[in-house]
């Protein structure tokens, strides 16, 4: 545990900075030709958006480790990764409209990739209800839901997808023009540094909760 | 120790017969889906026309919402002199109750199926009899898509707090991609201008559903049944 | 007599076996153990841990720490097979109120591999409903269907025979009933588990007493004396 309390703080001391200094890599970045400013949500908008996968992955295979294992850690990783993908889910939803509200004059519409979004966030907020009022026992259920959630993002983005596309192309982060790729990167190592940290943080607040429990039992003793 | 099959069979047989029995189901069940039907045409009927493809959202609309309700049910029914537990020390394995149950509420909600796709071809002048086996195919893999999961999040919740109200709020996000896949093929084939080549895309789709997740269910059956 | 099922079951040791929820908690290092051709009694006041005790010895529920081996085997390693040679009455019963007493019967006994009309029929008259055989069990009164309910958990001809509160509800015919069928179940030879508050009737059938509060055992001296009494002083004594 100490490697892991030298690195948090590292960790989420360097995301900041990254944050703080992120405005100023933007603004390095050239106009993009039809969007003009507004684009620039794209820059928190994007690494909230694999933040989002990051953590629900980390969620759905936290779950499927606790499913076969029972091990008390996975649990806690899986409750830290549904928590942050509502989260970073929350952003995407807001930057998501608003960007489309100022290009395309409309706060949604239901193009392929904000749907599966909005899927995914309901997902992993149903796993968050479950887990509180679900009573005892719930951790199991809802390692089904988070597993089940993760494996339903293939179907959810076909589906969507094929049913609407409005969205630019995946393919727009690799076609991206040098100047633009920098503080795009830059701004992604921040968000996942950031997830990173918040999920060890969360993890580890979990596992104080059941430290807790059991320090209370034992004093029963 | 009978095989998993034969097991299966054996538990579905009861739930068939305990419904034959008392029928509270299978009535309720078609009540509830034919009320569904109605509210949800007087919102989409304008001017006395129903509203282009409100047909086929409507239809799935319905057999979400009884989908649910009978799933609810049918597990009510076993938390009742806990016979699920009975179920579970039976010396079968767990995925025969599994399978048990989803084959008997499948019977059940292609019974309710039966009665109200017909109903709502009347109520809405869908072209029913356009691509009668496509859209047959459709609906049994869309059904089993909703039951498979339903059936295990059901069974989940039997002893869990609040479960009426958490079967839907964890079922209905995750079936999105059966929903989207039967409405859609659904309304392909209703469309003015069909379009039966999507149809059979969206109805690949359903039937890549159905595998996967079945499968998933059946492999988490178990660990979820224990505590 | 008893049938040979794969696997000993000459004795069912219970180790350190912990079960929380959380902060609650259900049992703490419970150990006991128990042999074949004898009955041993759980005893204790509601929430003192004896479904949860019993729900652990059914495998249905896990030990948060602890182990229960039967014979040799735990849980784990004995798989669905063990389950055949367990037979459990819960609380509730087990009964599907839809269906008749034979149809019951024919259910369960087809999921333990036993379906032969012979042993349904004789279960029904030790049921005492050979005449009542096809009407529906939603009708029974609670005397009727708990006879059922036992004969159901008993059709397989378990050797590990766990009962939740089995005496809830009976008369005194009754009770004098299931108290026979209970010893005669020990002459068989199979360990039999049974979880009660009334200490009255449990004194005159069960063989050892282990009592628990609050997800303890309790120590209760043994030899002279009411189980009540014994088990008072016990708890009397427990209590800081």
């Amino acid at each position: 545990m100490s490697s892991n309390s030298r690195f948090v703080p590292a960790a989420l001391g360097l995301a900041l900075v990254m944050f703080a200094a992120a405005p100023f890599v933007i603004n390095t970045a050239p106009y993009e030709s039809t969007m003009g400013l507004v684009q620039r949500i794209f820059y928190f908008h994007f690494p909230a958006a694999m933040s989002l996968f990051a953590a629900a992955f980390t969620c759905g295979i936290a779950s499927l480790i606790y499913l076969r294992t029972r091990s008390a850690r996975a649990d806690q990783i899986a409750v830290a990764g549904a928590e942050l993908a509502v989260v970073f889910g929350i952003i995407v939803l807001t930057t998501g409209p608003l960007w489309a509200r100022k290009t395309w004059g409309i706060w949604w519409d239901w193009d392929a990739k904000l749907t599966s979004t909005l899927v995914m966030w309901l997902i992993f907020s149903s796993y968050l209800l479950l887990r509180r009022f679900g009573g005892p026992g719930s951790e199991m259920l809802s390692a089904a839901v988070g597993f089940f959630g993760m494996m339903l993002v293939p179907f959810v983005y076909v589906s969507v997808n094929f049913w609407r596309t409005l969205h630019p192309k995946t393919s727009v982060v690799p076609n991206l023009p040098a100047p633009m790729l920098v503080p795009a990167l830059w701004c992604l190592t921040a968000f996942l540094l950031l997830f990173i940290s918040l999920l060890l943080l969360r993890a580890r607040l979990e596992a104080s909760r059941s430290d807790l429990d059991r320090v209370a039992l034992a004093l029963e003793d | 120790m009978t095989s998993v099959i034969a097991a299966a069979w054996q538990i579905a047989r009861k739930d068939l017969r305990v419904e034959a029995r008392s029928r509270e189901l299978i009535y309720t069940t078609i009540f509830f889906a034919f009320s569904c039907v109605l509210i949800f045409a007087f919102a989409f009927v304008r001017e006395g026309q129903p509203i282009p493809n409100a047909s086929a959202g409507i239809l799935w609309i319905t057999i979400a919402f009884s989908g649910t309700l009978a799933l609810g049910r049918t597990f009510e029914r076993e938390r009742q002199s806990e016979t699920l537990r009975a179920l579970l020390l039976a010396p079968v394995e767990r995925v025969a109750v599994y399978l048990g149950k989803l084959l008997a509420l499948l019977v059940l909600l292609f019974a309710v199926e039966a009665l109200i796709v017909p109903i709502i071809g009347l109520l809405f002048d869908a072209p029913l009899g356009r691509a009668p086996l496509l859209l047959l195919a459709l609906l049994v893999s869309g059904t089993i898509g909703f039951g498979s999961v339903g059936t295990l999040f059901a069974a989940m919740l039997v002893r869990a707090q609040s479960r009426d109200v958490l079967l839907p709020v964890i079922l209905y996000p995750i079936v999105v991609p059966v929903f989207i896949g039967g409405v859609q093929g659904t309304s392909a084939i209703f469309a003015d201008e069909p379009a039966l080549a999507m149809a059979q895309t969206w109805l690949a789709i359903l039937i890549f559903f159905d595998a996967v997740f079945v499968t998933l269910a059946l492999w988490t059956f178990g660990p979820v049944m224990t505590e | 007599m008893m049938p040979d099922v794969a696997g000993d079951f000459t004795v069912v040791q219970v180790r350190d076996v912990t079960r929380h929820y959380g902060r609650r908690r259900a049992l703490s290092r419970v150990s006991l153990e128990c042999r074949a051709g004898s009955i041993l009694g759980l005893l204790g006041p509601n929430g003192a841990g004896k479904s949860t005790l019993l729900g652990i010895l059914s495998t249905l529920l896990r030990p948060t720490s602890g182990t229960v081996l039967y014979g040799e085997r735990t849980a784990h390693e004995g798989g669905d097979g063990l389950r055949a040679a367990i037979g459990v009455l819960g609380h509730d019963l087990f009964l599907y109120a839809d269906l008749t007493a034979r149809e019951n019967l024919t259910f369960f006994a087809r999921l333990y591999g036993v379906a032969d009309a012979g042993r349904i029929t004789t279960a029904l008259e030790r049921a005492g409903l050979a005449d009542r055989a096809d009407d529906r069990v939603g009708a029974f009164s609670r005397g009727l269907r708990q006879r059922l309910g036992l004969e159901r958990a008993l059709i397989h001809q378990p050797r590990l025979v766990l009962l939740d509160e089995p005496f809830t509800g009976l008369d005194d015919d009754s009770t004098a009933r299931l108290t026979a069928r209970l010893a005669s179940l020990r002459e068989a030879g199979a360990i039999v588990v049974v979880a009660t508050h009334d200490f009255e009737t449990a004194d005159g059938l069960v063989d050892r007493a282990a009592c628990l509060a609050n997800g303890r055992l309790v120590p209760v001296a043994e030899g002279r004396g009411r189980l009540r009494e014994r088990y008072r002083a016990a708890i009397g004594s427990a209590v800081p």
